[in-house]
């Protein structure tokens, strides 16, 4: 088993969103993570779907989604060829003892605070998955209240492009 | 023009003859334009909304066009699901039309609301709920396409009923050359031309082509397994010369079955649980297999590990989907059926081998009262032609294994989903597409108790439909099941008989008999044929009788844990 970045434009309409992941539950794929959003061209939307599948299972599910209506073209990213980042906004707790503790890890990971209170700081922080999981882990101890990732979203390197097939 | 009238015109544009469909509160409007076009359009209303979404299924299977079922909002809609389950599981091309709550209602949970949309997302090919009167038309010319072009399945129109109600100046008739036009502009469709267009053959690949000849031809043992793709894709012909140039034996799937005539010497009979001695053997011993128009059900295959262990497979399948998703092929090609076939033919020698193959004795001789002798009397009374629809469970295995069918289509049956009770729905579908043929529905006692209030429809419309009951007061198969593997615990599987047959068919005003030696079974049988009239046979046989042969689940196609009749 590896992990696998697809990317898959859909139309806008409603439930094309709703179609795909029940695709994945139907069929017994297992998803990391997925994240929607809309592209430059109008009425079409981006899907970035991690998997963790073997070599069979990706094709699989290419060829399943592909057939459904709503989408347009699955690509499977080429692994290593692949820039990819998450957003993650987390909010921890902390006091005037150990608010300087924690902006010094936010400092090393490039990471920026957005919010403080008394109580709390939240932070921004745009990375690949593993970067923003050792941030994560590295907060554990302060105490997390709440946490949100956006899922990753890629694009392949280069020129190249997945609506060069439109 | 109204919502409802547009629905109407986009049914003519397309050229449908005959709906399915009860109606209802939501659907009220569309029902008030179908008065309207009562003259051009015949509605055939069932006893209950699933046996409607059977009969518009069986309408399909017989005219090769698009059935069309009609139902109302909320239990309308939800009765049609088992239906479009049927229909999507053996990819037949259905459009099922439901009204819905007023837009300003929906999500407010009001009378007969239900979300048929989410409630039927993974058992259709496509679906949609129509915004507005101005996209109605749209929404139903890209149903129509959706649902016979590629591998054709069942597309769900879910429509509002205020939409119905709505007014839209912009609808236009579409007459066939600009409707054609109107789907090569569709830039939705376009997107999935790559899809949609294989059947034109625009993306044949010679070398791929070429490979497949080679490998076929220089085979030793090629045995070729045909699904219902090839039926579906008239692609029979085709397949037939394939068979001939190579001198190869043909098995099929539940679905391919009627792809080759049974008397042909290369024909072995279905394959799989309940398949011959012969289709079995000849796929575990295969060197080279050539799979047409099948996804390698797990009712064929039995054990995908274990299957055609020495083969070569080369798939041909319209889905893409299905290449490699259980059975992984050594060549293969996603096309049309008959696309392939036909040049494929093109390109192999005639060659000449000994028969190292089994054909199944077919035509059962003589008078004794069993399920095979008793499809083998029926076919000889019925000429070969006309059409046999089944419904689900031990007699469906009986007229696959059995019957012996000479043309392509003949046998319509619940495949996939394994439907109980979809035999007399799929008749009444299948005697409307053809009107002048024989149409015989062979079921069981249980099967048949699922759906018997379509007597009702089959009275109404005056359908000369046979029904012959394999009556062994049982739920056979699945008796045979706890016989079997649970100790013959027969838990719930017993009927008792009830109720009595004879008096059901005559409270309809058939001819309902009871029969229990061939000469009665005959009798009955060539009486209904010959006065072109309906009527209900049972045929007496033993709780205990089994299907015969069967193979271990989860078992090698040739480890069997029951052997043949004439083995045993």
């Amino acid at each position: 088993m590896e992990k696998y970045t697809l990317s898959v434009l859909v139309y806008n309409q409603p439930g094309a969103l709703a179609r795909v992941a029940s695709l994945f539950s139907r069929r017994g794929f297992n998803i990391e993570s997925l994240a929607v959003g809309t592209t430059n061209m109008e009425g079409i939307s981006r899907m970035t779907i991690r998997i963790l599948a073997t070599v069979q299972i990706v094709e699989q599910m290419v060829a399943q989604i592909q057939k459904l209506m709503s989408v347009i073209v699955v690509q499977v990213l080429p692994q290593g060829q692949e820039v990819s980042r998450e957003l993650l906004l987390i909010k921890v707790a902390c006091d005037q003892s150990s608010r300087e503790a924690v902006a010094r890890i936010v400092d090393i990971f490039r990471a920026r605070i957005i919010d403080v209170s008394r109580g709390s700081m939240t932070i921004e922080i745009t990375g690949e998955e593993d970067k923003n999981s050792a941030f994560i882990e590295m907060l554990q101890d302060y105490g997390i209240i709440e946490m949100a990732r956006t899922g990753m979203v890629a694009l392949e390197r280069g020129v190249a492009s997945i609506s060069n097939v439109l | 023009m109204r919502g409802a009238e547009i629905v109407i015109q986009c049914l003519r544009e397309q050229g449908v003859e005959v709906v399915f469909g009860y109606p209802g509160g939501a659907i009220l409007p569309l029902y008030d334009a179908l008065y309207g076009a009562r003259e051009v359009l015949r509605h055939v209303l069932p006893t209950h909304e699933q046996h409607g979404a059977h009969a518009a299924d069986g309408y399909a299977r017989a005219s090769g066009k698009i059935g069309v079922c009609l139902a109302t909002s909320g239990p309308g809609a939800t009765n049609l699901v088992t239906g479009i389950a049927a229909s999507f599981m053996d990819s037949i091309p259905v459009v099922y039309i439901t009204a819905n709550i007023p837009r300003a209602k929906r999500g407010s949970d009001s009378f007969q609301e239900a979300d048929i949309w989410g409630i039927t997302m993974s058992i259709t090919k496509h679906s949609v709920v129509v915004a507005s009167a101005r996209s109605l038309a749209r929404e139903l010319r890209e149903a129509f396409f959706i649902a016979r072009e590629g591998r054709p399945g069942p597309v769900l129109v879910d429509i509002p009923k205020d939409v119905l109600e709505e007014a839209d100046d912009t609808y236009t008739f579409l007459d066939q050359d600009a409707l054609e036009a109107w789907y090569r502009e569709n830039r939705f469709l376009r997107q999935k031309g790559e899809l949609f267009f294989q059947r034109q053959n625009r993306f044949l690949d010679e070398g791929a082509l070429d490979s497949i000849a080679h490998t076929l031809s220089t085979a030793k043992r090629p045995v070729i397994l045909a699904g219902g793709g090839v039926i579906r894709g008239k692609a029979c012909d085709a397949l037939r010369e394939v068979m001939h140039r190579l001198d190869a034996p043909v098995a099929s799937t539940l679905m391919g079955i009627t792809a080759i005539p049974y008397f042909d010497r290369h024909f072995l009979g279905m394959a799989g649980m309940h398949g011959t001695r012969g289709a079995n053997a000849a796929l575990q011993k295969c060197d080279v297999l050539l799979a047409v128009g099948t996804r390698f059900s797990d009712r064929t295959l039995m054990n995908a590990q274990r299957f055609a262990p020495h083969a070569h497979v080369i798939h041909i399948d319209i889905d893409r989907a299905e290449i490699n998703k259980t059975v992984s092929s050594y060549l293969h090609v996603t096309a049309d059926a008959r696309a392939i076939l036909e040049p494929l033919a093109q390109r192999l020698p005639f060659i000449h081998r000994p028969v190292w193959w089994q054909t199944p004795a077919m035509d059962q001789q003589g008078e004794a009262w069993t399920p095979s002798h008793i499809m083998t009397a029926m076919a000889r009374m019925a000429q070969y032609e006309g059409i046999v629809v089944t419904d689900v469970g031990q007699h469906q295995m009986w007229v696959a294994q059995a019957y012996p069918f000479i043309h392509p289509g003949q046998m319509i049956t619940s495949g996939g989903s394994g439907t109980m009770g979809y035999g007399l729905g799929g008749a009444i579908g299948a005697q409307l597409a053809q009107p002048d043929a024989l149409v015989t529905l062979v079921t069981g006692d249980g099967s048949f108790l699922m759906n018997q209030a379509e007597l009702t429809t089959v009275a109404r419309e005056r359908l000369p439909i046979i029904i012959v009951v394999m009556d062994n007061r049982a739920l056979g198969m699945v008796r045979q099941w706890q016989s079997l593997f649970y100790d013959g615990r027969h838990m719930a599987t017993g009927l008792s008989g009830i109720p009595d047959y004879e008096k059901l068919a005559a409270a309809y005003g058939m001819e309902g008999s009871y029969v229990s030696n061939m000469e009665a079974f005959c009798r009955a049988y060539q009486q209904a044929v010959e006065e072109r009239r309906s009527a209900l046979i049972l045929c007496r046989i033993d709780p205990d009788e089994m299907v015969r042969p069967m193979v271990r689940p989860q078992g090698s196609l040739e480890s069997y844990i029951l052997e043949s009749r004439e083995e045993s």
